[in-house]
């Protein structure tokens, strides 16, 4: 091991010249703004401005109000159920493409096309649905006009199953790429001894290949649980501004400059998904895994 | 000097940025919608008329919410007067907030009256001398004592002419008559009230009441801005005979309890297809025939009707909810700046404005001065609630209605004369806004 000399130790390690940038941007971009964050949710506010001040009215108004707990109990809904379709059919596809299609190249460009639809907007994307599902849109033509249905089916838009289906679509891919990612690391030569040793197709993908793609999974599971948990606009456009998320509600005091209220919001949501991603992370080493 | 404050404020300017892209995005789409409208408006010429010569090149910052910061306007202004106005759009919480923390940074306020309400008494804004207005007489007396006839009640709510007026020149309390000093000169208002899908209601829609009928279960809506969304909701609790209000602009505590109460309820047993926020979301509910009845402004009724699709901003008997905006003096305007401010300002009440506001479907301050920037057809059409000779276009020369057609609710003092309710903000006003998001959650 290299020691640097007494004098001047600092300077001399060249590591921590390295460090130096990403140091300065996370120092920038992450810690200051949280920390500015957390300052402000304590602060007290007016119809016009911003007093500071160290009050715990902000977290007390939070945590007794029975809306925080019902948009909680709604957000934690939506991240699951995304989280859990997701993972099938996030895990289905990269099982397809990393063991079903032998030729690289046409690996590499059905990946490719998987990712075609991020080349549009997220809203853009979300969007789309609306006419599809409405009372009066495709789905619903479709099904009267074949005599599957009489009337329209109401819950395909404005509710819970649309705002699921919407986050489903939108980040799905993100559940693709590290378990494909982590598939394609898998030794082939693994699979073929469980074969070998008589396991069946489902046996060897929950004994050996599941396994081995824990830490693929893993890292698509935080895309997922982060982004729906922070989410707001997918959530209000979906649900007709029906239903409520912690987003919603922190956007909303952000609507009316009630900027502390808004900041204790995003303190206790980045404490709760902090929590989930620990419980995540006693599962799986990920540092060993990369 | 206006260009120095404007340029050596970067602290301002980043507690704007950091307020919201909201504000900043809301902006971008007004200018989007209003250089649309600039295109036809070179029609119109007005009558040569020659304005002060020494307020050239003065140039004035306006800042307002965006309905009537039209770029037309400061186009015109450009060419009748010489004055350069920069505008800014923000949103109306955004407006509030900026009139009282940083009052150099603008020079003319266009807010809304409840706004005034809440920004005059902090003594950013000084009063307009009304004898320096050579218009003052033709602004509507909507304004002036409040009653449009002199048979009409006075509406609930933050009624204009209660902040209209001030005792003396530095005063900040509102005076309860008319005086010679006046906090905002009128620039738009109108009345708002519920859209309908004549082909789908299957009946005549006549009171606020209609839009909780069972019959409409799952195609209505509400809109989900908390200071507007509640009265409105007022108006519907009101006309089911479950809640009698004090003042639907200022409820108490209970009643704003027993109102949530019934949205609640009605929600759980799903009478609201969705709600809306912004104006297109309520021009595609309609149109798509998501929802049949919902409440909706007047701009969003006519985004309908273009598409072809029938559409009616129906009048109920209970009367309508109005909203109105002035345009009001920074208290830091001295000598030339202020005089070019009062020639503005009368220009403004002298007509033009008016005409093009008119044309829009809304209100102008002095309706009689604009009588004659308009077609006979126009005004009859807009104003007196006549059937259109010919057909009716839109600012940028869409045809909005056809020939033979009626302004939905008839005349000028047919819908002006019967406002309920003026939009207002409630001393309860935070007590309310979380009550509201209770129900959003529920």
């Amino acid at each position: 091991m290299h020691s640097p000399t007494k004098l001047s130790g600092f300077s001399l390690n060249p590591s921590y010249l390295q460090i130096t940038p990403l140091s300065l941007v996370i120092l920038f971009f992450l810690l200051f703004p949280v920390i500015t964050i957390i300052i402000v949710s304590f602060w007290d506010y007016n119809a016009y401005q911003l007093l500071p001040d160290f009050i715990f009215e902000n977290y007390e108004f939070l945590l007794t109000s029975s809306v925080t707990l019902k948009a909680y109990l709604n957000t934690f809904y939506y991240a699951f159920m995304t989280w859990a379709i997701a993972l099938i059919f996030g895990f289905t596809v990269a099982y397809y493409l990393a063991f079903y299609i032998k030729n690289p190249l046409l690996q590499s460009i059905l990946f490719i096309v998987c990712t075609v639809p991020f080349l549009t907007s997220n809203i853009i994307r979300m969007i789309s649905w609306i006419p599809l599902l409405g009372r009066n849109g495709l789905v619903n033509s479709a099904l009267q006009g074949t005599g599957i249905t009489n009337e329209p089916i109401e819950w395909l838009l404005y509710s819970d199953f649309s705002v699921i289906l919407a986050f489903v679509h939108l980040y799905t891919l993100f559940m693709v790429v590290p378990i494909f990612n982590a598939m394609m690391r898998i030794d082939r030569n693994l699979v073929e001894a469980s074969i070998d040793a008589g396991a069946t197709m489902m046996q060897t993908i929950l004994h050996v290949i599941i396994p081995l793609c824990k830490s693929g999974i893993a890292i698509g599971s935080i895309f997922i649980i982060t982004l729906v948990m922070g989410d707001f606009i997918t959530v209000r456009l979906m649900s007709g501004g029906l239903s409520a998320s912690v987003g919603v509600l922190i956007y909303n005091e952000i609507s009316l400059l009630q900027y502390p209220a808004a900041a204790a919001g995003a303190v206790i949501l980045l404490i709760t998904v902090l929590i989930m991603l620990s419980i995540l992370f006693r599962f799986i080493n990920i540092k060993q895994e990369l | 000097m206006s260009n120095d404050l404007k340029q050596d404020n970067p602290s301002s300017e980043t507690t704007d940025t950091e307020k919201k892209g909201l504000s900043r995005r809301s902006f971008i789409k007004a200018a989007g919608a209003i250089s649309g409208v600039a295109v036809g408006s070179g029609a119109i010429t007005g009558f040569p008329m020659i304005w002060a010569q020494n307020i050239k090149n003065i140039t004035l910052r306006q800042f307002g919410t965006g309905v009537s910061n039209l770029n037309a306007i400061s186009e015109k202004a450009k060419e009748d007067l010489g004055i350069t106005l920069q505008l800014t759009a923000l949103d109306s919480d955004a407006v509030a907030q900026r009139a009282v923390t940083q009052p150099n940074s603008w020079d003319i306020a266009d807010i809304e009256y409840w706004i005034c309400k809440k920004v005059y008494p902090s003594g950013v804004m000084q009063p307009m001398d009304t004898s320096r207005l050579s218009n003052f007489d033709k602004i509507s007396p909507l304004f002036i004592d409040g009653k449009l006839t002199p048979e009409s009640t006075i509406a609930q709510g933050t009624a204009p002419h209660t902040v209209g007026f001030v005792e003396g020149k530095d005063s900040t309390a509102f005076a309860p008559s008319p005086t010679n000093w006046m906090t905002l000169i009128p620039t738009i208002y109108n009345a708002d009230t519920l859209g309908i899908r004549p082909d789908l209601v299957g009946r005549p829609i006549t009171n606020w009441r209609d839009i909780m009928d069972p019959a409409f279960k799952g195609k209505t809506s509400l809109l989900n801005i908390p200071s507007i969304g509640i009265m409105d909701a007022a108006m519907i609790c009101e006309s089911m005979g479950e809640i009698k209000y004090g003042d639907k602009g200022n409820m108490t505590r209970a009643e704003i309890d027993q109102t949530i109460e019934i949205l609640k309820q009605a929600k759980a047993n799903g009478q609201f297809r969705a709600f809306w926020k912004s104006f297109d979301e309520s021009v595609n509910l309609m149109s798509s025939g998501e929802v049949v009845i919902q409440s909706m402004w007047s701009p969003a009724v006519t985004a309908v009707r273009a598409k072809g699709i029938p559409c009616k901003y129906q009048p109920l008997e209970e009367g309508y909810r109005a909203w109105g905006g002035g345009i009001g003096l920074a208290k830091h305007l001295t000598g030339l700046e202020l005089d070019a401010a009062y020639e503005y300002i009368d220009w403004y009440l002298s007509g033009w404005v008016g005409a093009y506001l008119n044309r829009q479907g809304y209100y102008s301050a002095a309706p009689s001065t604009s009588q004659k920037y308009m077609t006979e057809n126009e005004w009859g059409f807009w104003i007196e609630g006549k059937p259109a000779q010919s057909d009716i276009l839109s600012p940028d020369g869409k045809i909005l209605d056809k020939a033979g057609a009626i302004r939905d609710g008839g005349s000028y003092t047919d819908r002006m004369g019967a406002v309920a309710c003026w939009n207002s903000v409630m001393d309860e006003n935070k007590y309310m806004v979380r009550k509201w998001n209770e129900f959003i959650a529920s």
